[in-house]
Parts: C-alpha cells; structure tokens; sequence
C-alpha cells in the first residue's frame, strides 16, 4: 500500500515529536514533562511507520509509552513533587550547555548536507507485510548472541533496580 | 452510486488495505456508532442482570423494563454541572478522560469483525491492539494523579500497577496463540498437517489460520490453548479493572478509584472506555482462540445444508428477542397507567421482528453472519463480566499481585514452552 | 513540495537529539534528566530506522536492542533515585555532592 500525503504526515509527526521535546526541557512540572515525552513517542511511532518499519513502530507504543512512560509516572508521583516546582529549574552552565548542543546539531546537519552524496541513491524495498517476520529470522538468527545478551542485561537491570529501590532485601 | 456500492461489496480486500479512503471513514463512522450502541446496551443490561442476579427488578420506569434508562442517563449526565476540583492541574484533568476514550476505541482499527469487515488488517495487528490498549493506563494514572485528591491517586496506583502485571501475563498468553498459528503438529489432535503457513501477527490472519487448520486455537494442543485462553480471560478482566480485580475502584475502600473527582460528561466518558475496552479485550479473546467470524463447526457440519441452517440464526435471534418482547407485553399489568408502556414495549417488539425478518433475505443474510457470530461470541464474554461481578467477591491487594506474578505469568510461560514443544515435536 | 528523503528524517533526528542533549546539560532535576536521556535514544532510534530504509533491515533490529537497553536504564535510573531521594529528600542532581567531601 502506497502511504497517502507523506510530506504533511511528515511535517506534522515530526512537529509534534519536536514540540513534546521542547515542552519536556522546558516544564517545571515533571508530569507535564511526561506528558510531552508521550506525545513525542508516538509522533515517533507515527514515523516509524512511514518508514516501513510497523514492528518496531509497534514495541515502541508497547514498550516505550506504555511500560516506561508508566514507570517514570509512577516514580514522579512517589517523590514530591510540590517543593521541586518551585525550586530554580536549571543549574548554572544553562547558557554554556544550550551553545555547546546547538553547536553539536550545526554540526550534525553540516555533516549531513555534506554527506549526503555518499547514501545510496535508491532505497531498499523494505516488505511491508512482512516485516515482522523478516526481523524474526534477523534476529533470531544473525543477532542470536546480542538477543541472548539483552535478555542477560534486563535480568541484570531488574535486579539491580530492585536493590536500588527496596528499603530492606 | 449503486455500482460503486455494489463494486465495494464484492471486493475482498478491507478498505484500509484498498487504499479507500471513503469507505474506511464510513466504516470508522459505523464501528464508532455501533460500539456506542453496544455500550449503552450493555449499561442496561448490566444493570438489569445484576439486579436479577439479586432478585431484584433493576430498572423499570423509564421506558418498559427500563428500555430507555440508558438515554435518560445520557441526559442527566451530559446536563450535570462539571466539577473541576479546586486544586487540580486543570490541563491534565481535561485530557485523561479522552486518554483512556482514545485508546478504548483506536483498537478498533484491526478488530476483524469478518473476512473483509474490518477498518484496516495491520501487519502487526495483534502487538498494535495490546500497545493501544495498554496505554488507557497513562490516562488511569493522570486522572488520578490531577485530581489532587488521596482517594484517586491511591486508585490510580493500584491501578497502574495492577494492568502492567497483567499485561504481561496477557502477552505471554497472546504470543503462545501467535505460535499456534504457525505450529501444527504432525497430525494429532486432528489438526491438518499440510498447513506450512507462516506465523502472523495480523488479527485477519491469525482466524484464516485456524479456518485452515481446521480448529479453533482454543481447543488446539489440548489442555495448551484452553490453558492459555484461561490465562487471558483472567488477564483481561483485571486489564479492564472489573469485578472481581476491580481494586482501583473498590469503592468500599476507596468511594471510586481514579474517577472520584470527575463527574457529568467526563466521567460519562471514563464509562464509555471501560466499557468499550471491554469489548475491544473481549473481541481479542475471540479472534485469538474462538474462531474469530467463524461459525461453530465450519468442518464438521460443513456443506450447503448446515451453512443454510447456520445462515438462519441472525434472523431467528432477533425473532427470538421479540417474542420475549411480547411476551413481557402479554405479562404487563392491564392498568390504564401503563398503557403507554405496554404500546412502547409492543413498538419495540415489532422493530425487533422486522430486523429479524430483513436479517432473513438472503443477499444480507450471506454478508451479515460473519459480524453476527463475532458479536455472539463477544456478547458470551460481555455476559461473563456481569456474571462475575454478581457472583465473585473483591481480591485483596496483595493477593492480586500475587495471582498475576506468581501464578499466571510462571503458567503463561509454561504454556509457552509446551506450545513450542508440541508444535515442533508432536 | 520537495518530496521527503532521508536527509528530513536525519535532521528531525538530529533536533530532538540536541533537544535532549540540552535537557541534560542544563535540568537539575533528575527525573527530566533521564526523561532527557530517553530523548536521545529516540533520536539515535529515528536515525536507524530511516537508514534502515537505506541499508536494509539491520538498523530496525539496532534499534529494537537500543529500546531494550532503554528500559534497562530507565528502570535502573529511577531506582537509583528512589534510593537517593529516601536518603536526601530531593531530586536535584546538583545536590549529590556527598563524593565531594
């Protein structure tokens, strides 16, 4: 299937993903902030899927705004949040810290214009209908070894957070 | 305009895989329609129901039998004044409600309520209604959390964390089915060996395969799909915050979880999302392991007699709900004051029998079974939540926690195991 | 209009990774930090998937492992700070100074 107005779904879901950027940098709320992380998960989940990739458009709305999103909510309503609102929002290298990143994306797009003659010209016919089933045989296959490890690591990170966060073990 | 309808009609492809954007809007516009339909019918049935199961009459004065008790609900909450409490983050108190409405009926997108009835067939249609599904708990956890009240914010965290444990119960459940409709067996269990699909994540699909395959997933692997089928019906219930997981909204503990603020049209609309991913869990259920718009015994009473046969039971349902519908009109008492009522019920009998008899011609007859045996067997499961808020008493916190960590998900993964066991081996 | 090529999906990228990189350098509270830094990976993400178009699959795979390592951090993240803010009763990072002394 063709994908229908590509240049405004474009403009729109990266417009929404940026802005949820902005807001959450800029919220004094740590809520409001998560809010505006969602939203830019899922703008991003929209882009997923005009790139033709549905399955990992589709772990990032399980995984990612529905499991860590919740984690983060459940962690902002445990600390206090009223004394943080009203606490100064930034630490003193602010400025310093905003040049050195806009620096940083200059660079990126400098270097992106630049290097743009090197991609390949034309793109790979990703199978839509198939995709998940073709990321299956990858990963399950080539990536076996780097799959295993990142079961290791969240048995690790479950672990550890446990330790973190419970009082007496 | 005929043609085009007609053109549409016996095309065998949903509208959203056409690439039409018109008739994908116009199915939007009936599923919308439909499922607001069913919610307001289920509100009265539930009520009815539950006040039979008490020996009770429920609703009887507005309308006859209380027909019409969920439009004069609608009125009284949509005039009720809306109470945005005083300390409350006004910008995330306006936006839960739509949350959890959004989410409840985004999932509808890949409900396959027939071959070609559905808005679209995703790819990953089944991870695509688990993810929407579950983010009604981000709207769970900011109306609680705006309320600025200890009633709602403990129910949101009881709530919130109660559906992310389930949920992952629910998904080992759901990947054990998605096996199934790529593991075959060698032949046991009556299962045809020739089928070499793929497996697939599409909910389309995924009912094509048990068509194939000759079963339904639930009785597929013996004990294994009943098993997990179990899983899920358990899963499912404490997903949607019913009786008897219905903690978040315990309201001998905590008057209403997560809506205690809310009131009016909001919290009209905190209802209709429950009620709708009630529906939508439960329609899940039915695609993952009943057969999806499958008759009963596609197979073994085949052939054109039984189609015929099993062609008639749309009709012969709606008969059968006016004749109970006459019946109350026979039973009403003949007291000039119910005269009204008693026309009213005798009006709504009628309507019911002439829907049975259009269900009766044949060209509507042939497109309306899919939709209609998908709906029965939703409506078992809309009937089983009634039941089990009438019949269970409330878990205790820990308990449930418990059930969901320590019991389903360990089973869930066991399934999972065998499933790929037996499909590989046997 | 000028039809969407990769390089509008990089630069998109690349705001929300400096985006992010901002929210890290100049927040004092630590759950934006980490919010931040969950920006980043994003970022890093919607930079595999579109050259994934590119190249192949490879870059989709890339970024199913970067959203796992993404909620190994986050959860790990947010028990470090259930831990610090039960000993020092605030979330601000400019706070943690107890290795100064």
């Amino acid at each position: 299937m063709q994908p229908v107005a590509t240049t405004f779904f474009f403009y729109l879901l990266s417009g929404a993903a940026i802005l949820g950027g902005v807001l959450v940098i800029t919220r004094k709320n740590p809520v409001h902030s998560a809010l505006a992380l969602i939203m830019t998960l899922l703008a991003q989940a929209g882009l997923y899927l005009m790139l033709y990739a549905p399955f990992v458009a589709g772990v990032q709305i399980i995984l990612y705004a529905g499991g860590i999103m919740v984690l983060f909510l459940f962690v902002i309503m445990l600390v206090n949040i009223e004394k943080v609102q009203k606490q100064e929002q930034f630490n003193k290298q602010w400025l310093v810290g905003i040049v050195a990143a806009a620096a940083l994306g200059v660079l990126f797009v400098l270097v992106y214009m630049k290097g743009e003659s090197l991609f390949p010209k034309h793109v790979v016919r990703l199978a839509e209908e198939s995709n998940t089933q073709e990321i299956a045989v990858l990963l399950y296959g080539q990536y076996m070894f780097a799959f295993e490890i990142a079961s290791l690591l969240l048995l690790v990170a479950i672990i550890g957070a446990v330790v973190m966060a419970k009082k007496r073990i | 305009m005929l043609d085009y309808i007609q053109g549409y009609l016996s095309s065998n492809v949903t509208p959203g895989q056409a690439g039409n954007v018109f008739w994908a809007t116009v199915y939007i516009l009936i599923v919308f329609g439909a499922i607001s339909v069913a919610v307001m019918a289920m509100n009265w049935l539930e009520r009815k129901a539950l006040a039979h199961f008490q020996i009770r009459l429920g609703p009887m004065r507005v309308g006859p039998h209380g027909l019409l008790q969920p439009i004069a609900d609608a009125i009284k909450l949509l005039t009720k004044e809306d109470i945005i409490p005083s300390g409350a983050d006004k910008f995330v108190f306006w936006i839960a409600p739509l949350i959890i409405l959004c989410a409840a009926f985004t999932v509808y997108i890949v409900v396959p309520f027939g071959p070609t009835h559905a808005i679209t067939d995703l790819n990953i249609g089944i991870l695509f209604m688990l993810g929407v599904a579950s983010l009604s708990v981000l709207g769970v956890v900011m109306a609680g959390w705006a309320s600025n009240s200890h009633y709602p914010l403990i129910g949101a965290l009881r709530s919130s964390a109660q559906m992310v444990s389930y949920e992952v119960a629910m998904g080992m459940a759901v990947v054990s089915a998605i096996l199934m409709t790529s593991l075959h067996g060698l032949g046991m269990y009556g299962v045809a060996a020739n089928s070499t699909g793929t497996g697939t994540l599409s909910m389309i699909d995924i009912v094509k395969a048990q068509q194939e395959q000759h079963v339904w997933f639930f009785f597929k692997f013996f004990p294994l799909g009943l098993v997990a089928f179990g899983i899920f019906a358990i899963a499912m219930v404490a997903e949607t915050n019913r009786a008897p997981f219905d903690l978040p909204e315990a309201e001998s503990e905590l008057t209403a979880g997560f809506h205690t603020e809310y009131s009016g049209l909001r919290w009209s609309l905190f209802m209709l999302g429950e009620y709708a991913a009630m529906i939508a869990v439960s329609s899940i259920a039915v695609t993952l392991w009943l057969g999806g718009w499958m008759r009963p015994f596609p197979h073994t009473l085949g052939g054109e007699t039984w189609d015929l046969v099993f062609s008639l039971f749309p009709g012969l349902t709606f008969i059968g709900l006016a004749a109970i519908a006459f019946i109350g009109v026979v039973r009403m008492p003949k007291h000039p004051y119910f005269k009204i009522q008693t026309a009213g019920l005798a009006g709504f009998g009628v309507a019911l029998g002439l829907i049975g008899l259009i269900l009766f011609v044949p060209p509507v007859r042939d497109r309306i079974q899919d939709i209609y045996w998908f709906a029965a067997k939703v409506a078992v499961f809309m009937y089983l939540y009634i039941w089990y808020r009438a019949t269970w008493p409330r878990y205790r916190f820990d308990q449930l926690m418990k059930v969901g960590w320590k019991v389903l998900l360990p089973i869930a993964i066991g399934v999972l195991i065998l499933t790929a066991i037996m499909g590989v081996l046997l | 209009m000028a039809p969407i090529t990769t390089l509008h999906y990089l630069v998109a990228a690349a705001a929300l990774f400096v985006l992010g990189v901002i929210g890290v350098l100049t927040r004092r509270n630590v759950v934006i930090i980490l919010m931040s830094i969950e920006l980043i990976l994003n970022a890093v993400n919607l930079n595999l998937v579109a050259f994934s178009r590119l190249y192949g699959l490879h870059g989709q795979i890339f970024s199913i492992f970067v959203i796992t390592d993404a909620a190994a951090e986050a959860a790990v993240g947010l028990g470090i700070l259930i831990a610090f803010f039960r000993n020092k009763e605030t979330v601000n990072v400019d706070e943690v100074d107890l290795l100064k002394w």
